[in-house]
């Protein structure tokens, strides 16, 4: 049995007739191959799954593919902008923030959603929004550092821009 | 001719050569652009899963596939009895044990491989799966090592000939009883301990997995897998299945995580590789957090018993008597046949007068290994138990902890140092170190605070690690894995551009090989890291070699890159005398160009000399024309880094919730290639160390169910229990590496645990009298010590 959903990914409309369990990890992942998105637990406890559903940080290992039926996802692949590298994944070159680079979609996909509300968050902040994702590789430390390069360029950029 | 305005310029952001060069590979990972195992996709292709026991210990008395292969969308159904036909059924482990691929006569712990579906795609084989009907007669299980022995156990290797109980491994020893026994008798303080380093996993974020894509026409078998020896896993399947090893290729792309996981053959790769070549299409199996927990190489169970001895404010003996849990098949991961790294390094950075360890191993129901979670061959036991000793000793003698290292280090004189174990430290300034540590802290400070907070019924408690490791393994006259030298291959080629690629048998699972392999070329040749590029992890396209794991990286590999750099840097002099017309004596060496001494304006840079290696010109008398170089790197001994840790911790005396609040790690790695990466690996490892001493834990009920089987049980620190780590460094070179490099990668996983448990006791040893605690200190734990009753981990 397959049902049909369509939805936003990355700002094209999509359209696949899938099985109703699949979860939205395996449709980005297998249906759309976009690989970007991984996958690390089952139990939602690691986050590199995590994809923007209308805005929210959300772990795609852990909600179908059917609910997010007339939604709009964002994955890791939507960051760069014709070119153009999102000041997180700047700061998460520019601080070393990541290693095997396994959890670094989710992490970005995370701290960019933060940003987007917080745009000055304090370093325990920073922490707290990204306890839902596990790094094995860095500590957190350079996570933290990269977050707030990102914060303090954005705010530059405005300031010039302003 | 080039002149030295022509040079390219290096800077602080941009080296040529060592330092903070930011890292190469990130510009795929920032983008969701790597290519780990489960991005990878093969026409045709078809997915494995594995049925798994839900016993201990267990006789299968039958397996009914039927139904399983009777759904729409599965290709086969793998049992033992397939696997015999092919001579697949058992598989050798790196410890010269066998182990079972799938189960035919018994299981012997939970999880165990049972049976592999392949079906069209990874939802209807992990269907197939509940369709299998296997029966079990259970057996009583074993997962108290201390037990293991009993004349009752139940006998768990009944399929070895001669095996009649559970004994693993003969009794290793290593250093001098009488003289032991001589320290103890003249010693003023002795202290006894038991103490169990805890059964932990690496827990990698991305699990294991292969593809396996065998071709009936050629014979060829494909492999892609991200593991840390892709040239050791290619010699144990031509063994394995008899297929010839020039026809075997094996592909890692990148890999999230390894930390010792990624090291061994487990069963699910050879079901993969029987199933391409039975079914003749490509077989994907990747395993579930569930199935990385509670079957793969998990790390530790080491259950000890010490004593330490002093005299005259000294420490001076060591006895250590150990049973090592090595799980249902031994497949611990050894580069001798004993546990080389615990003896290495027990006697920790003290000059003692004696010592005398043994170290025995049994089988118990559950999941095989001993697999070095960043660790070099049980290095990491060996550290947490020297330091908890020496901690309890000070606790005895009312000395500060710091003094009593003090007062026992190794001094830096008596290097190269032979330890009373028989292995030898190549270098070390370890007050100087500790120094360094108590000067970030600010330890008289901190001891003041701690006093004060004491009065008002705060806990806070101070601990202090110092250890010694001994990494890079190994040099071929005392070291290999089933008969293959610890060596590592390099080859380089610098094409007629100027430009270079350098090959290495060394496998990156998030070290940053890419950047720091090419920092090292470019600091012995002056091409700039962005013109180097570093190719691994394809055995058909780089040099044979042992892999990565136990910080061997930068010891071995990164010295063969060293090595096989001056090796063309020699072939370039040679040519560039040609081009100069001068002898090659009469050249001296700036990084980038040869140049005539008494003349520096005159000089062949290293691109000019590529193009005459490969030009049409004449080159040296004798010569062959290209400008390349291999070598297999053997090294002469171990590298010894070292480090001095202090963790900074509050214990709420109402929940006894422990709190990492500062942590310093003071580290000498000697030189360091890369400090950006050097510092990043040092955070990770923390991190690690944290989930260890406070969280991380595999542990079995009375029947063997494992109680810790998904990352809702199996504890791992995120950004809230890490503090915001503290580094500082001394750079003592290592003699024998050509760089001064001796490895980071494992200390700070070894060096944490130690400091931190010495910290929870520091908090509470006055207050509540806690002497001793095991890991992981989890606030019930805790709490319990709080009460005086101290609980066992398992």
């Amino acid at each position: 049995m397959t049902i049909n959903v369509s939805m936003t990914v990355n700002g094209a409309q999509v359209s696949h007739d899938i099985e109703p369990r699949m979860l939205l990890v395996h449709f980005v992942r297998e249906t759309l191959e976009l690989t970007g998105t991984h996958w690390g637990c089952d139990t939602s406890n690691c986050g590199a799954c995590v994809v923007r559903i209308d805005g929210q940080p959300v772990k795609s290992c852990t909600i179908l593919a059917a609910m997010c039926d007339g939604h709009e996802v964002a994955t890791v692949e939507s960051l760069e902008v014709e070119g153009q590298l999102d000041p997180i994944q700047m700061g998460f070159h520019e601080r070393h923030a990541l290693q095997c680079g396994f959890c670094t979609p989710g992490m970005l996909m995370t701290t960019r959603a933060l940003l987007d509300e917080n745009p000055d968050p304090t370093d325990h902040e920073i922490r707290v929004a990204i306890s839902g994702a596990i790094c094995r590789c860095t500590g957190y430390k350079n996570i933290v550092s990269a977050v707030r390069w990102a914060a303090e360029h954005e705010a530059a950029t405005a300031n010039r821009e302003g | 001719m080039a002149t030295i305005e022509n040079l390219p310029s290096p800077s602080a952001e941009r080296p040529i050569g060592f330092g903070r060069l930011k890292r190469k590979e990130d510009a795929r990972f920032i983008r969701g652009q790597g290519t780990y195992l489960d991005d990878i996709r093969l026409p045709g292709m078809v997915h494995g899963a594995i049925l798994r026991s839900p016993y201990a210990h267990a006789r299968v008395v039958s397996i009914d596939t039927s139904r399983a292969l009777a759904h729409p969308n599965v290709a086969a159904v793998v049992t033992a009895k397939d696997l015999e036909t092919l001579g697949l059924a058992w598989m050798p482990t790196i410890s010269y044990d066998t182990q079972a691929v799938l189960a035919g006569d018994k299981v012997r712990f939970q999880g165990q491989e049972v049976a592999f579906v392949i079906a069209t795609d990874e939802y209807s084989a992990n269907d197939a799966l509940q369709l299998i009907d296997v029966e079990y007669e259970p057996l009583p299980a074993i997962v108290n090592a201390r037990k293991a022995l009993d004349p009752d156990a139940p006998l768990i290797r009944d399929d070895k000939a001669g095996q009649h109980d559970n004994l693993a491994s003969p009794t290793w020893e290593a250093g001098d009883e009488e003289a032991t026994n001589r320290a103890f008798a003249e010693a003023d303080t002795v202290v006894s301990r038991d103490i169990i380093y805890p059964r932990c996993h690496p827990a990698p974020l991305e699990t294991c997995g292969i593809i396996a894509d065998f071709n009936p026409q050629t014979g060829q078998l494909n492999i892609w897998n991200g593991n840390q020896a892709p040239h050791a896993h290619r010699t144990v399947y031509a063994h394995v299945a008899g297929l010839a090893e020039h026809m075997i290729r094996i592909r890692c792309s990148d890999i999230g995580g390894g930390f010792g996981n990624k090291v061994p053959v487990y069963p699910g790769y050879v079901c993969a590789i029987a199933g391409s070549i039975v079914a003749g299409v490509p077989v994907k199996w990747i395993e579930n957090r569930t199935e990385n927990l509670v079957s793969t190489g998990f790390a530790r169970d080491y259950v000890m018993r010490a004593e330490m001895c002093s005299k005259d404010g000294k420490i001076t003996g060591l006895r250590v008597d150990v049973i090592a849990d090595h799980g249902a098949f031994d497949s611990t991961a050894q580069p001798t046949k004993f546990p080389a790294g615990f003896f290495h390094i027990v006697c920790g950075s003290y000059d003692l007068q004696a010592s005398h360890v043994k170290v025995k191993a049994v089988y118990t129901n559950k999941a095989p290994g001993g697999v070095a979670y960043r660790c070099s061959f049980r290095i990491t036991e060996a550290v947490y138990l020297v330091e908890r000793m020496v901690d309890a000793l000070a606790l005895k003698m009312k000395a500060d902890p710091i003094d009593l290292r003090m007062r026992s280090f190794i001094a830096p004189g008596q290097f190269p140092y032979e330890t009373t174990t028989g292995w030898t430290y190549d270098s070390g300034n370890y007050a100087e170190t500790m120094k360094v540590a108590m000067d970030i802290a600010g330890y008289d400070d901190l001891r003041r605070e701690q006093r004060e907070k004491r009065e008002r019924g705060e806990l806070m408690g101070i601990g202090v690690a110092f250890f010694t490791e001994g990494v890079g393994a190994g040099p071929r006259k005392h070291m290999d894995i089933l008969g293959l030298a610890m060596n590592d291959g390099a080859d380089l080629r610098v094409h007629p551009s100027g430009k270079a690629v350098v090959s290495i048998s060394a496998q990156t699972q998030g070290q940053g090989h890419e950047t720091t392999f090419a920092q090292i070329v470019a600091e012995e040749l002056g091409i700039p890291p962005e013109d180097i590029e570093v190719r691994q992890g394809d055995t058909d396209k780089s040099p044979y070699g042992l892999g990565t794991y136990g910080s061997r990286s930068t010891p071995v590999s990164g010295a063969a890159v060293a090595v096989v750099s001056r090796k063309v840097r020699d072939k370039a002099r040679l040519i560039a005398a040609t081009m100069l017309e001068t002898r090659p004596e009469d050249l001296a060496w700036e990084k980038g160009r040869w140049y005539v001494k008494g003349d520096p304006e005159k000089g062949a840079m290293i691109e000019d000399i590529a193009v005459r290696a490969y030009g049409g010109e004449p080159m040296p008398e004798g010569m062959e024309g290209g400008l390349d170089a291999q070598v297999i790197y053997d090294p002469p001994n171990l590298t010894y880094p070292y480090g001095a840790y202090i963790a900074v911790v509050d214990v709420d005396p109402d929940t006894a919730q422990v709190t990492v609040r500062r942590f310093i790690a003071v580290d000498d790695c000697g030189v360091r290639i890369n400090p950006m990466i050097v510092d990043g690996q040092i955070h990770g490892g923390l991190a690690e160390g944290i989930g260890i001493a406070l969280m991380e834990l595999l542990s079995f009920d009375a029947e063997g169910n494992c109680l810790n089987s998904s990352f809702m049980d199996y504890l791992i620190p995120t950004a809230l229990e890490c503090p915001d780590f503290e580094l500082g460094e001394t750079v003592t070179p290592c003699p024998h590496h050509p760089l001064g490099a001796k490895g980071v990668g494992e200390s700070p996983n070894v060096g944490s645990p130690p400091a931190i448990v010495n910290a929870v006791i520091d908090a509470l040893y006055e207050t509540h009298g806690v002497d001793h605690i095991d890991m992981p200190c989890t606030p019930a734990r805790v709490w319990a010590a709080m009460q005086g009753r101290p609980e066992p981990p398992q």
